[in-house]
């Protein structure tokens, strides 16, 4: 065992703590907290087309946000693909966790990479696949007019949005299943085969509950990152259907309007910080009463 | 009538035989244990009964009734798992019922049910706590309440004591045998320790490399192991070379050191040499002219309610263990003479045989 040498009279007791946490500590102040703090202070402030930022400190920015239809259906159309983005992912991540922690040696290992391989790829680059396959005149459409049949509309509408979302998001929710999956007693699924359970019903009472906290923390991260997401909705979305973060973008780049701007991005951080906050507390509650 | 048959099971990975040509059978309400160490192909067995492992070849009767190819969900049986394997996300009353859950059991039965098994276990003030808010020893009482509650035909116990310390594993050995006899249902347990197997068993079978060496009453597998392997790892034994000076039906003479003793031995024994098997505790201190072997002590341990010691002699190593009277028996360095009754030597060929009873 070590033993804790006793702090030299006059120094701090927590100088070490201190000294050793000051880089990230920095980093974190510089990096997050300003910026946040800057944005913040300028939502605060009015725009003029004829003069630019006008410092003052008001509500309007937020008044109009929540005043105006416009701004309403981009935030519920935001969350609405998240939440779907989401809720594919789980359908899609847990079983294909599950068929991973199954899977032994040398194909764990492929199909890991496989899994993890649109990590490796950029967004932007992953987002133009899509639109190559999606687009009017793309693979997809082709072989649809090949078969006689008549040309679909896909890009450009939220479920390319969403199709793409999942791609990307997928890997963020099967690792945590499948860490959570790792964790598990194997013997505890034969002894409820032994109590004359249907392997579906091992599955649903059995293992789903007992990956419930992998589930929850991939739906969290594959929620935050949706509702933020900015490339993909930029590239498959098009210039009419916009997210939150797209929208952000054209207040600040387009229209010039950097405290609406900075207004809506606080709104879906305070709006995201809600949802994933209270989705945690109501999961969370149930899991820790009976998994510790 | 047997209720379970094993007949010449065995279970091959590739060339290697986990599980050999095993035949057992086990009487109803029976308590069996199968004793090997580590790697003798016990667990397999359990599995294969379980159903968790596929037999590579023989079969495996339930009370006439083939399920070698049954799948573990349709069989029935109530097993405890080395680990426990409790649900942890239910509550202990809620991992009892989940066996009666899957069998339909109407509600108010099965909460009769879940009580009559959690205070057979004296678990019946946490059936709402949930598994990890238990100690160890309660939750290898809820594994086995779970395990009895669907009234198997049959009982597995896989090492149940493993994960126990070694005071609490004195008890639940004991509670585990009372339960057993008050149900009466017919149990298997797989253990590596000899002293579970020969407490707890009605019949022990000890297996070596994935065969079954020697079948037998706990007791008769003590008094005569059938060869240097059982004599080993059931209990200690002291292994003395021996020449074979004569031999006549039922009886040789062997030669050990400069001392000629007769042995009574049911076959024809082969070769010069065989090996005398004497428990520690049937070798004796003597006078001088009485004693077959002299020595000297070489260390002494105490045991509590007895004493090892360890005898240096002509012929190796001896191992005696003495009743603790109150005071050392003897003292390292001290010459003594020692002796056995004729009936406590067995002897055993250097052959493996494999012997039914």
């Amino acid at each position: 065992m070590f033993k804790r040498r006793a702090p030299r009279r006059g120094s701090h007791p927590y100088a070490i703590p201190y000294t050793l946490s000051a880089p990230a500590l920095l980093l974190f102040v510089t990096m997050v907290l300003a910026p946040l703090l800057l944005t913040g202070l300028l939502s605060l402030n009015s725009y003029d087309d004829s003069v630019g930022i006008k410092a003052g400190v008001d509500l309007h920015n937020y008044l109009a946000i929540f005043g105006d239809e416009y701004y309403l259906r981009i935030f519920l159309r935001t969350f609405w693909i998240a939440i779907l983005t989401t809720f594919i992912c789980v359908l899609v991540g847990a079983p294909e966790a599950y068929v991973l922690s199954r899977m032994r040696g040398r194909w764990r290992s492929v199909f890991l990479i496989v899994i993890l391989a649109p990590l490796l790829v950029s967004v932007v680059v992953r987002a133009f696949g899509w639109s190559m396959l999606l687009s009017a005149d793309g693979l997809i459409n082709r072989a649809l007019q090949a078969m006689g049949m008549a040309p679909v509309k896909m890009l450009y509408t939220s479920g390319a949005i969403v199709v793409a979302l999942v791609h990307v998001m997928l890997p963020f929710m099967v690792i945590p299943v499948w860490t959570a999956l790792q964790r598990l007693d194997p013997t505890v699924e034969h002894a409820a085969l032994s109590l004359n359970a249907s392997q579906a019903t091992v599955m649903r009472r059995i293992l789903l509950p007992q990956i419930l906290p992998g589930v929850l923390s991939g739906s969290l991260i594959v929620f935050g990152l949706s509702a933020s997401a900015f490339a993909i909705p930029g590239l498959l979305g098009g210039r009419r259907l916009k997210m939150v973060a797209t929208t952000v973008y054209d207040e600040f780049l387009g229209s010039l309007n950097w405290p609406l701007g900075a207004s809506i991005a606080i709104v879906l951080l305070l709006a995201n910080l809600i949802i994933m906050m209270t989705y945690n507390r109501i999961l969370e509650r149930k899991v820790s009463k009976t998994l510790g | 009538m047997s209720f379970l048959k094993l007949e010449n099971l065995s279970k091959h990975y590739g060339d290697f035989r986990a599980v050999d040509n095993i035949s057992l059978t086990v009487e109803q309400g029976e308590f069996v244990s199968l004793l090997g160490p580590s790697g003798c192909g016990k667990t397999t067995t359990l599995q294969m009964i379980a159903g968790f492992v596929e037999a590579s070849a023989g079969r495996i009767l339930l009370n006439g009734r083939d399920i070698t190819h049954e799948k573990p969900n349709r069989r029935g049986l109530g097993i405890v798992f080395q680990s426990y394997a409790l649900f942890p996300h239910m509550t202990v009353a809620d991992n009892v019922r989940f066996g009666l859950d899957m069998r339909n059991v109407a509600a108010a039965d099965s909460s009769a049910r879940v009580a009559q098994a959690l205070a057979l276990v004296r678990l019946d003030k946490l059936g709402q706590r949930y598994p990890r808010e238990l100690s160890g020893g309660q939750r290898q009482r809820v594994a086995l309440a779970r395990a009895l509650v669907i009234e198997p035909p049959i009982l597995l116990l896989d090492e149940p004591m493993s994960n126990l310390d070694a005071k609490l594993r004195e008890e639940m050995q004991v509670e585990l045998r009372d339960i057993q006899r008050k149900v009466g249902t017919t149990t298997i347990m797989v253990t590596h320790d000899q002293s579970e197997a020969l407490s707890m068993s009605d019949r022990v079978v000890v297996m070596e490399a994935g065969r079954a060496i020697q079948i037998g009453k706990p007791l008769d597998t003590y008094e005569n192991p059938v060869n240097l392997f059982v004599s080993q790892f059931v209990g200690k034994a002291n292994l003395l070379e021996a020449q074979i000076a004569w031999q006549r039906p039922g009886k040789a003479g062997l030669r050990i050191g400069q001392h000629e003793l007769e042995v009574d031995c049911d076959s024809e024994l082969i070769g010069p040499l065989v090996t005398l098997c004497i428990r520690p505790e049937k070798i004796e201190r003597c006078a001088a002219h009485e004693g077959l072997l002299s020595g000297e002590v070489a260390s002494s341990f105490f045991l509590g309610n007895q004493w090892l010691y360890r005898i240096h002699t002509d012929c190796g190593d001896i191992l005696a263990i003495w009743k603790n009277d109150g005071q050392a028996a003897c003292q390292p360095g001290q010459k003594i003479f020692l002796r056995w009754p004729v009936a406590a030597a067995r002897v055993l060929a250097c052959s493996t045989q494999v012997e039914h009873v």
